[in-house]
């Protein structure tokens, strides 16, 4: 697997400095446009709202934050901040923003905008669904209750300075200052927008939208007054939604279209891998998510951790490797390989059902016992849950497989009704390279409440300290915090609440004329490509 | 003829009336929280509890659904939770797409099925009756999915007649309303064979053979007229059945339809557009069957509406 996905780069303790001209690509060309589809529409364009894989990197090239990464990596640089002090303690971040930066109205951004825009994503009225990523600044609780209308860690110095003040010591922090929800937006314009912000957005990214038909096309088109330099290379970027992905892979080989946003549909993989001239269009990546069976803690007999572990050696994961066509490789633990905290040398839980059967019989269930398993119904998880229930049955466990739609699974998992959910099609992909991101709401006690995402209702507190220990540390890349995560990770598997089962890999299909480093087609922040960076060749 | 029109559009409202209340009320029991859907899976308990009393959702059902009917009743259908947009806006964005190739549908259905029927049942009994009754059952049970890919891959993928998908020109229009011709075409083909086979059964059918008329004006003039009542009938059923066959002809198509919309809203609970797509198919069959009742007595003078 190419490993694509590296460290995040460490904090210095005194400013950065100043991010000069960025290195271009020598062969890229300027010029020209690209188009992409999706089957659905996209929902909306405001960054404090959108949370789809697919409106992500559309926002992402819209709009820009204070902290942004690398293209093609998961490394951390400054983005609408031209560099930042961090205090000794960790406590006080000081960002000293680039000047003459103009968002598509022409209005130069200012540090008013990064208050405003924090404000309003915190804002209860906003309805953001990332407003839980900015728990740490001081003053959160009170926006959240809705007692303050402004965040008072947030504080203007001068209009090209802005301090942020945490209420706790967070090492993700710059991780979420590059998330989207952070971007920073014109206040006069999110008002002219009367609440449709979503759909006339206005930042400062490389691009602007030129038009948007509801339930047709989106155009992009390139932001001349762009603040890097000679980017982006694309006159435009069109997305045409409603495209069923086997049509869109049909129009990719007539060259209607550069990328299928949706990738390649399950049932063509194995024709166009087959086919070199088709397989030479493909960029295959890692990606930061883990497929994961779910194993109910509080609902007997997965009460009992030796009931879990023998599960854990119930499954055949390779087997269900196969069944997606080889898309992805065996899990052993939560976190994906290429997330910083993996644990390399891990063995996990060997394919062993003699042995499960053996540890089953020694927690009393010589003869298993019947449970339920919760799949949501779109191909191929009802697949997958199908080889899970074989491989149960194997040791005497019968599972009925409860296939329902998304929303139902999710409810079945947050009121915590279902034993066993395999977590397929909702399964958790990073929000931000950093392996804390895979702990607090899926396997930490704060998700574990009544509609929490943690549908195995695991809480141990003795870990949970643990979590919170290594999320004070200042530097988020130590190695120090690394091993902490690990531990954790360990010590969790050791309880077994889950089954990890593969993690996904990503195939993304480009068309013939499309150039650019192979990393920018398999961006880990920037899904199906990072539209800021890539070209065409003719 | 006031009177009646009247009389069914009180009818009408009354349906839909009933319709808005019982799509209400299984939205609201689903085991499915469309607030989890907004919050999405960093919220707080906090950030759930705030979206939900925003949206009104923490309120019991009877007040929330006469929320909503006041809503309607001033022409708002509300705002999308996860598009933050008028439903109004959205549906109306796609309104014109899905009635456009509803109306080709049912032209490429008549076309094919109603051509098919009489052909059958003039030669009936016989090879090319036969073997439409055979075509018509096949077209009747073959998967819209199916078909629209196969229509697609031959004759815009391979022939490159039509575009591969897509909406704007009349050549996009072609494929998608061939594939809800030809599937729909079968149900008109046979109900026309029966229906035609019977009137040419009629003493007046042979009043007019005796009288040495051609035997295509017979067929055209005399026979058909009498025969398509059950037709048009059926086309007042088949606009719902269009309603719901939609989704899969618009998907595969890129059509810019409702059906697409109505689809993804299921999938994330985003009641205000389920409940406007529910309530404008429903609007769109009681007015089709209202339609169609009110054409028959203009073709057949023998059937008095009171």
């Amino acid at each position: 697997m190419k490993k694509l996905l590296v460290s995040t780069a460490l904090i210095a303790a005194l400013a950065l400095p100043a991010f000069a001209q960025e290195a271009l690509d020598p062969d890229a060309k300027s010029g020209g446009g690209i188009v992409i589809t999706y089957k659905d529409d996209v929902a909306t364009l405001d960054p404090a709202i959108g949370y789809d894989w697919q409106n992500w990197s559309m926002i992402k090239s819209l709009f820009d934050g204070l902290m942004d990464y690398t293209p093609g990596t998961t490394e951390l640089r400054p983005g609408l901040a031209e560099s930042y002090d961090v205090s000794a303690d960790g406590m006080t971040f000081t960002f000293h923003l680039r000047q003459g930066v103009k968002f598509h109205n022409g209005r130069e951004m200012t540090a008013d905008d990064v208050k405003y825009s924090l404000d309003r994503v915190t804002t209860p009225a906003t309805q953001s669904p990332g407003a839980g990523f900015f728990g740490a600044i001081a003053g959160y609780d009170a926006m959240a209750d809705g007692s303050a209308t402004s965040l008072a860690g947030v504080t203007v110095i001068d209009p090209a300075t802005v301090e942020i003040k945490l209420s706790r010591p967070d090492a993700t922090f710059l991780h979420v200052m590059a998330l989207n929800f952070a971007s920073v937006v014109p206040k006069e314009a999110v008002e002219a927008a009367n609440g449709d912000f979503g759909k006339m957005p206005v930042g400062t990214g490389a691009f602007k939208l030129a038009e948007w038909t509801i339930g047709q096309k989106l155009v992009f088109a390139k932001n001349p007054d762009y603040w890097r330099a000679g980017l982006p290379y694309l006159d435009t970027v069109t997305f045409e939604v409603g495209q069923e992905p086997v049509v869109a892979l049909l129009r990719l080989q007539n060259g209607e279209v550069d990328v299928p946003g949706d990738g390649i549909p399950p049932a063509k993989f194995q024709e166009v891998m087959g086919d070199p001239a088709q397989a030479a269009m493909v960029v295959e990546g890692g990606q930061l998510q883990t497929g994961y069976i779910t194993l109910n803690v509080k609902t007997p007999p997965f009460d009992n951790v030796e009931v879990r572990r023998a599960i854990n050696m119930a499954i055949n994961k390779d087997r269900i490797v196969q069944i997606i066509n080889g898309r992805a490789v065996p899990a052993n633990q939560p976190l994906p390989p290429s997330m910083p905290g993996y644990t390399k040398d891990h063995a996990g839980y060997a394919f062993n059902p003699d042995e499960a059967k053996k540890m089953l019989a020694e927690a009393g269930l010589p003869d298993g016992f019947e449970t339920e398993l919760y799949v949501m119904n779109t191909d191929p998880n009802p697949r997958i849950a199908q080889a899970i229930q074989q491989d149960l049955a194997a040791i005497g466990v019968k599972a009925s497989i409860q296939s329902i739609a998304q929303a139902n699974v999710i409810e079945a998992g947050g009121a915590g009704t279902a034993p066993m959910i395999w977590s397929g099609g909702m399964a958790w992909i990073a929000d931000f390279p950093d392996p804390s991101n895979f702990y607090g709401p899926i396997l930490g006690c704060s998700g574990a409440v009544d509609g929490g995402w943690n549908w195995s209702k695991f809480c141990d507190p003795a870990i949970d300290a643990e979590a919170t220990a290594a999320d004070s540390m200042i530097d988020p890349a130590a190695p120090e915090r690394m091993k902490m995560w690990s531990d954790v990770y360990m010590k969790v598997m050791e309880q077994a609440p889950w089954v990890p089962v593969f993690n996904e890999q990503r195939y993304t299909m480009k068309s013939a004329r499309m150039g650019g480093a192979d990393n920018l087609y398999v961006d880990p922040v920037s899904i199906p490509v990072n539209y800021d960076y890539v070209y065409v060749k003719e | 003829m006031a009177a009646l029109i009247f009389r069914r559009l009180i009818q009408s409202a009354l349906i839909l009336l009933g319709v808005s209340f019982i799509t209400f009320f299984l939205l609201y029991v689903l085991p499915a929280d469309p607030v989890r859907q907004i919050a999405g899976r960093s919220a707080t308990p906090q950030t759930v509890a705030n979206i939900r009393e925003q949206l009104g959702l923490d309120q019991p059902f009877v007040v929330q659904y006469t929320r909503y009917l006041a809503g309607l009743f001033h022409g708002d259908m509300g705002r999308s939770y996860l598009q933050k947009t008028d439903v109004t806006t959205l549906i109306m964005a796609r309104l014109p797409a899905s009635l456009l190739l509803m109306a080709a549908g049912i032209a490429a259905e008549l076309l094919i099925g109603l051509s098919m029927g009489v052909i059958a049942a003039i030669w009936r009994g016989r090879a090319v009756d036969n073997s439409l009754m055979m075509t018509s059952f096949v077209t009747v049970s073959a998967p819209q999915f199916v078909v629209a890919l196969l229509l697609l891959y031959v004759f815009a993928v391979k022939l490159g007649w039509f575009p591969i998908g897509g909406y704007g020109t009349p050549a996009h229009l072609v494929l998608p309303a061939l594939t809800l011709g030809i599937l729909g075409s079968g149900w008109y083909a046979r109900i026309m064979r029966s229906s035609m086979i019977e009137v040419l059964r009629a003493d007046f059918i042979r009043t007019a053979r005796a009288k040495g008329l051609a035997r295509s004006r017979v067929i055209l003039r005399h026979a058909l007229p009498n025969a398509i009542l059950p037709v048009i009938a059926m086309i007042g059923i088949d606009i719902g059945i269009f309603m719901g066959g939609i989704v899969v002809v618009e998907g595969v198509f890129g059509w810019p339809g409702i059906g697409q919309l109505a689809w993804q809203a299921i999938q994330r609970i985003d009641i205000p557009i389920i409940m406007g797509v529910t309530l404008v198919s429903a609007c769109a069959i009681v007015l089709g069957n209202l339609l169609a009742d009110l054409v028959v007595p203009l073709i057949d003078p023998r059937i008095r509406i009171r």
